[in-house]
């Protein structure tokens, strides 16, 4: 039994020996199930409905494409797309998931489905029906709505097309999403809804316990808590979209498996007391906005992390807690102070999110610990911000390096520096010579020459296949111009700095 | 180029339309059925293959009792297991199917793991313990060549005198050019289904643009005749290449495990095992030397051309003979030696893909051409004009280096129209200005031209068949030889057997490539599909309404020459009949109402081993202007606007042309840009999945993406309808991004920068920081 003992969890939450959800409507009731079967593998082999396609198994190519609703803390349904490949079945309970097979409506093509066709947006048709549910996800969610080329650019960069070159996809995207929703699908919509608050009522806690391997789904911290404390071995997961990975590509086993992501409480994003705290759980879809909100200059990173589908599911504490040297949210969190809130039955601690990172995938938390938030210190009027991400390809691509910095500034001169970068070690770090460099300076020529000669002496940067670390040492020192530049312009003439805001010349 | 048409291509409805994608409405809806879709028969087993560790060396031994004894396993086959040819390859055979005593790249197969499910398959191949002696790996150009390592030997074309031409010229210049590989990246990965038949037959389901290679080599690798094998495709989730050799090896193998356990096996290789196992385009080597006047002329030109092949020659023969020829792209070159080295290098085997050879020539010709520009300080676009093969047939400077003469040639008079409507003057001298007054971003501007020859350089895959039925019903069902990718060749054949009969396109219908249907096949390649198998198609269905225009005459009295097939009716004069009624009314008169058709290519021959004769029937036109910014605190990049104009002749379907001419620029733009192959110093590739090699996604692709197909365009040779290929040249269009990024470099530093391709960020910024040369 997993977890062991029955008493450790709150006898008001039903425990469900088996996993159900919504296929296409219908409602499914699966036994014996392996916890890591992905729901790519269980439609495919199991439901004979090959329309989901397989191109990479590891979240990249979007031909896996399905979407999910499922009920939010507030009682609101939420449509996402998310890559099925990496989702492991159980994660889906008490949710719905539509496939390719099932957005038609009454055997009449979608909007969206139509508008492919019209635009002649399939030339193999492998990637197709990946297409379509991204932007079936946003039709259920928005439609109908304008969208820009760039609106379309940002919703499909999880989805790869080798053959059109993607102008006509764009275009069927830009006409199907300005279609209204016609009384039949909305009739039908409206019963999906319906079915899925009946299922979702009736789901409790999910518990497997099978030859393949144990799996439990907490939906209080408490019971996590408890969970984790007998069961310190388990292994914490939430979006699956590092760990799904693990399964498919390295072919890892994982005997016992804990779900966070139902819990509710770890859902919250609140700012009070001059802080934000985003709850672990949050993904970085929902994180967006509030970021956004304290933090614009995080807009183009935030769109350039993962693609839609990916960041329906990746939680904001699932980056955090993996301590990859190249993710992308630690340079910013750490530039901005930010802290790490670790929870267990024993209580709370919270730590400066650097000191987390021990070393090469190795981080402070304890056995019976999880990351239970991020807390990170509203801006200061004197604070001047900004990240920077580097890769091969602007969207959808993990950094060759990635860049954080914060400097608060009083009557001229730098009072706090925080400058921390990814892909430069074998943590997400601080450059500490370079942030000393520039205490007590104003943010001249002479400033940035300095910050970037120390900048040499906090790096020994490898060399792989996202780049050499001469490149990175170089451009490492480069993102200190750009930051000076960006932040201190010097000259009236505002220089154009950045590639994503230029347009076409007259 | 107009000329009056002849009768022949003349069209009245079906031919020209822009319809969809015969299979788009399945694509939408998820039902159209790719190999992993066929339902599974019961027990069909599944394959994983373990592969070498070690780039070059001897196997000397293999450990396998730990994957025998896995979960799920049923049987591990080596190459002791194979009763037939143990080597395969589509031209030598020197690709092992499985390791015999030597291995030769990291992620060469050693052994198939057979069972009950993919997953048990993988995890027991992991589990293999294998001993080699290791041996350095021939990776480097240089290596090899000291080396002596060659999967064909080099060869050199000569035409004129290069050597004094150079000599006597007044500026010459030298450099070099490496241009880096690229993996087909199809969305469906490899795969195979064989199920076996009775008597020792196989039908083998694979997607596979060569169907009769693939046929041959799992008769080949079973030791049966040909003729016990089927292999069928219906279509693939995309190929460019990657499927025209390399699928056979995945059909062989799930062939060999349902021979040997007479139960259907499926081999699907995972995204990264795919990666690790196939072959890439060629990456290539370009030094040059080249004398030139002061219009930047080109009077002579000497380059070495060489390409790592990886383990094994598959077709680097015809890849690096295409590259030898297109190096003049859509220039004059009167004294010329390119010498070719076919170096064999311990990684994948490099294979086909678009263009074959053909973009790597033409973008060392047009980095030729670029640096003599920057070298004279002229704008590269006049002294691309400058080098212009004639239009006039009859003149020397209409003849290629490998001697065939250009008779179809309308490249400047396309240049010249996109010229204007791209208006690149005037956005030249506005690159300039904001060059002038912008730091950090740096813009650059190109316009390249695209001259393709179309054909297979091996002269006898220029042929095709198709078969053509009509039930007595009316209906009509089309097969030919050619295999569906994506480029839409199925519709386009169906449009041009709509257009004979008169019919419309949806009561056509078409049917997967079976060996068992049209034999002997060539590889859906070289942007021949529609070519070839609508001509074969058309014959097909000439004969058919031959029986029944002489049916028809013979019952009433009239003369079958003025028979018509027009909007589902069969008219002579004043008579008319629908379309069912006479084919009804001949089958009652029992005349045959099925025909084979053939197709081969007139006018072309050519020797591989001189390089010379007349390797293509005709040429396909484009020209492409390209704008970009770069980033030079990072080496960032980013396609701003394009303006395309291409020739596709007389379009069968202007949609899928489009379509085309479109993915093809960006798969071009990928190859050039974000899309890098990494090999370590071991040779293990490290950029072996999406997470790490990056394709073009939405975003890369400018919304100012100005694509026409030329109007005036038309084939001057009799091809079907007066088109011309178009699944190849387009592709090309993309060195325009190259140079266009560049200029932009230039901007940044002045003189002829130094610049590889693909253009990443690193190889820009590194371009950028090197100061000015001269
Ligand atoms: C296609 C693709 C693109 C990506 N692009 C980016 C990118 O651009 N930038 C980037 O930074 N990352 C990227 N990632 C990585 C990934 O999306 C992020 O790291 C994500 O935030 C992980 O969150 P998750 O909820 O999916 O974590 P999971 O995969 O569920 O878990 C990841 C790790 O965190 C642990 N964990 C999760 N939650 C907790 C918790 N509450 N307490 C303790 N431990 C926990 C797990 O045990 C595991 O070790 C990408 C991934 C994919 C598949
Ligand atoms: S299969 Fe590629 S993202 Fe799922
Ligand atoms: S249509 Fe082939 S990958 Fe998109």
């Amino acid at each position: 039994m997993f977890p062991q003992n029955k008493q450790l969890y709150t006898k008001l939450i039903m425990s469900d020996p088996c996993m159900k959800f919504l296929l296409n409507g219908e409602p499914v009731s699966v036994t014996d199930l392996p916890p890591t079967l992905s729901l790519l593998q269980y439609l495919r082999q199991n439901c004979a409905l090959p329309g989901t396609k397989e191109g990479c198994a590891e979240g990249d190519c979007g031909a896996c494409t399905v979407t999910v609703a499922d009920i939010d803390a507030d009682g609101r349904i939420r449509h996402r797309a998310v890559n099925a490949c990496i989702q492991f079945m159980p994660a889906l309970h008490g949710k719905a998931v539509t496939t390719v097979e099932g957005v038609a409506v009454g055997g009449v093509p979608h909007p969206v489905q139509q508008a492919m066709v019209d635009c002649h947006a399939s030339q193999c048709g492998f990637c197709t029906p990946g297409f379509v549910m991204s932007l079936y996800a946003d039709f259920r969610a928005h439609a109908p709505r304008e969208v820009t080329r760039q609106e379309v650019d940002s919703l499909l960069a999880g989805n790869l097309c080798r053959c059109t070159g993607y102008r006509p996809i764009a275009d069927a995207a830009r006409q199907a999403l300005a279609v209204p929703r016609s009384p039949a699908e909305s009739a039908r919509d409206e019963a999906h809804e319906k079915a899925l608050r009946t299922l979702a009522r009736g789901c409790g806690e999910l518990v497997l316990d099978g030859a393949a391997g144990k799996w439990f789904t907490p939906k209080t911290e408490a019971s996590l808590a408890r969970c984790l404390a007998a069961h310190p071995d388990a292994r914490i997961i939430a979006g699956l979209t590092d760990v799904g990975l693990w399964a498919t590509k390295q072919l890892r086993t994982f005997p016992k498996l804990v779900l966070v992501s139902e819990i509710d409480s770890l859902h919250r994003v609140a700012a009070s007391g001059g802080r934000l705290d985003i709850g672990a759980a949050v993904t970085w879809s929902e994180a967006m906005p509030h970021l956004l909100r304290h933090w614009p200059e995080m807009q183009e990173h935030l769109l350039r992390f993962a693609s839609p589908p990916v960041r329906n599911s990746a939680t904001v504490g699932g980056n955090v807690a993996n301590g990859s040297p190249i993710g992308d949210s630690m340079p910013a969190f750490i530039a901005l102070g930010a802290e790490v809130v670790l929870r267990s039955l024993s209580g709370e601690r919270t730590m400066p999110l650097e000191a987390f990172y021990l070393a090469y995938q190795q981080t402070a938390r304890a056995d019976g610990e999880y990351v239970a938030a991020i807390r990170v210190p509203l801006p200061a009027r004197s604070q001047r911000f900004r990240v920077y991400k580097v890769s091969k390809r602007f969207d959808q691509d993990i950094s060759a390096l990635c860049a954080g910095f914060m400097v608060k500034v009083e009557r001229g001169v730098v009072v706090e520096a925080r400058i921390a970068f990814g892909g430069m070690a074998a943590t997400p770090k601080r450059a500490t010579r370079a942030e000393q460099a520039l205490l007590g300076r104003t943010l001249d020529e002479a400033a940035m020459q300095v910050a970037q000669e120390a900048l040499d002496g906090d790096f020994q940067p490898i060399s792989d296949m996202r780049s050499s670390a001469a490149y990175r040492r170089q451009v490492a020192r480069n993102l200190v111009k750009r930051f000076f530049l960006e932040v201190a312009p010097a000259g009236e003439h505002a220089t154009a700095l950045r590639l994503a805001d230029l347009e076409v010349l007259p | 180029m107009k000329r009056d048409l002849p009768a022949s291509a003349v069209r009245t409805g079906a031919v020209g339309a822009a319809l969809p994608h015969d299979s788009a409405h399945l694509h939408v809806a998820g039902a159209a059925t790719y190999i992993d879709d066929i339902p599974e028969l019961a027990g069909t087993l599944h394959i994983a293959v373990g592969m070498s560790t070690v780039a070059r060396g001897r196997l000397v031994a293999m450990q396998l009792d730990r994957v025998r004894a896995a979960a799920g396993v049923v049987a591990v086959l080596g190459h002791a297991d194979i009763p037939g040819e143990k080597c395969i390859g589509p031209v030598k055979h020197d690709e092992p199917v499985f390791a015999i005593d030597r291995v030769e790249y990291i992620g060469q197969p050693l052994f198939a793991v057979v069972a009950t499910s993919l997953e048990a398959a993988r995890r027991a191949a992991r589990l293999a313990q294998v001993t080699y002696e290791e041996e350095p790996p021939i990776l480097d150009y240089d290596d090899a060549i000291r080396a002596n390592s060659h999967v064909l030997p080099p060869l050199t074309l000569v035409t004129g005198d290069a050597k004094a031409a150079i000599a006597a010229a007044p500026y010459r210049l030298s450099n070099r050019l490496l241009m880096g590989g690229q993996e087909q990246f199809y969305l469906e990965g490899q795969i195979a289904y064989a199920c076996p038949r009775e008597d020792g037959q196989m039908l083998v389901y694979s997607s596979t643009q060569h169907p009769t290679e693939t046929q041959f080599t799992v008769a080949h690798v079973l030791g049966v005749a040909p003729s016990q094998v089927v292999v069928e495709c219906r279509r693939m989730g995309g190929a460019f290449g990657g499927k025209e050799t390399q699928a056979a090896y995945f059909a062989a193998v799930a062939a060999l495990a349902a021979a040997k356990l007479k139960r259907a096996v499926k081999f699907r290789a995972d995204r990264d095992d795919d990666f690790m196992l196939t072959g890439k385009r060629h990456e290539f080597r370009a030094d040059y030397e080249v004398g030139f006047d002061a219009s930047g002329r080109i009077l002579g030109l000497e380059m070495t051309l060489a390409s790592r092949c990886g383990w094994s020659a598959d077709l680097s023969g015809s890849v690096n003979d295409r590259a030898v020829m297109h190096v003049s792209n859509a220039y004059h070159l009167a004294n010329v030696t390119i010498r070719s080295l076919r170096l064999k290098t311990n990684q994948q085997s490099a294979n086909a893909f678009r263009g074959f050879g053909g973009p790597q020539g033409i973008l060392a010709g047009e980095h030729v051409i670029d640096d003599i520009a920057r070298h004279l300080k002229l704008d590269p676009l006049a002294v691309r004009k400058a080098n212009f093969y004639s239009a006039d047939p009859s003149s020397p400077r209409a003849m290629t280096h490998y001697g065939m003469r250009v008779e179809d040639n309308v490249i400047l008079e396309l240049v010249t129209e996109l010229e204007a409507s791209s208006e690149y003057a005037r956005r030249r001298a506005a690159v300039d200005q904001w060059n002038a007054r912008e730091p950090l971003i740096k813009r650059g501007l190109a316009l390249t031209p695209v001259m393709f020859g179309i054909s297979f350089t091996a002269s006898f895959l220029n042929q095709a068949g198709a078969l053509l039925h009509v039930y007595h019903d009316g209906s009509v069902m089309i097969n030919h030889a050619a295999t569906e990718m994506g480029q839409g060749v199925y519709t386009k054949v169906a449009q041009v057997v709509a257009e004979e009969f008169g019919l419309q396109v949806r009561q056509v219908r078409i049917t997967a490539t079976d060996t068992s249907k049209v034999p002997n096949t060539s590889p859906t390649a070289a942007s021949s599909g529609a070519d070839l198998n609508g001509k074969a198609a058309q014959a097909a269905a000439r004969e058919i309404k031959a029986r029944l225009a002489a049916f028809c005459a013979s019952t009433h009295g009239f003369d079958a020459a003025t028979v018509e097939f027009r909007d589902g009716r069969v008219m002579a004069g004043a008579w008319e009949r629908p379309w069912e009624e006479v084919v009804r009314a001949a089958y009652m008169a029992r005349v045959s109402l099925s025909s084979t058709g053939f197709y081969s290519v007139p006018k072309v021959g050519f020797d591989p081993a001189t390089l010379k004769g007349r390797p293509f029937y005709y040429f396909a036109y484009g020209a492409a202007v390209s704008e970009v910014a770069i980033d030079i605190l990072t080496g960032e990049s980013r396609l701003l606007r394009v303006d395309v104009l291409h020739d596709v002749g007389r379009s069968l379907n202007p949609a899928i042309d489009r379509g085309q001419v479109e993915g093809g620029f960006v798969q071009g733009m990928g190859w050039l840009t974000s899309e890098e192959l990494v090999w370590d110093a071991h040779g293990r590739l490290r950029t072996h999945a999406p997470s790490t090699y990056k394709i073009p996604v939405s975003s890369d692709v400018p919304e100012a993406f100005k694509v026409s197909l030329w109007e005036r365009g038309e084939n001057v040779e009799d091809s079907i309808f007066r088109s011309k290929a178009v699944g190849e040249p387009p592709l090309m269009l993309a060195s325009s991004v190259f140079l266009a990024i560049r200029d932009a470099v230039a901007a940044a530093r002045g003189g002829v920068p130094a610049l590889d391709a693909p253009a990443t960020p690193e190889r820009i910024l590194l371009a950028c920081s090197a100061g000015p040369a001269a």
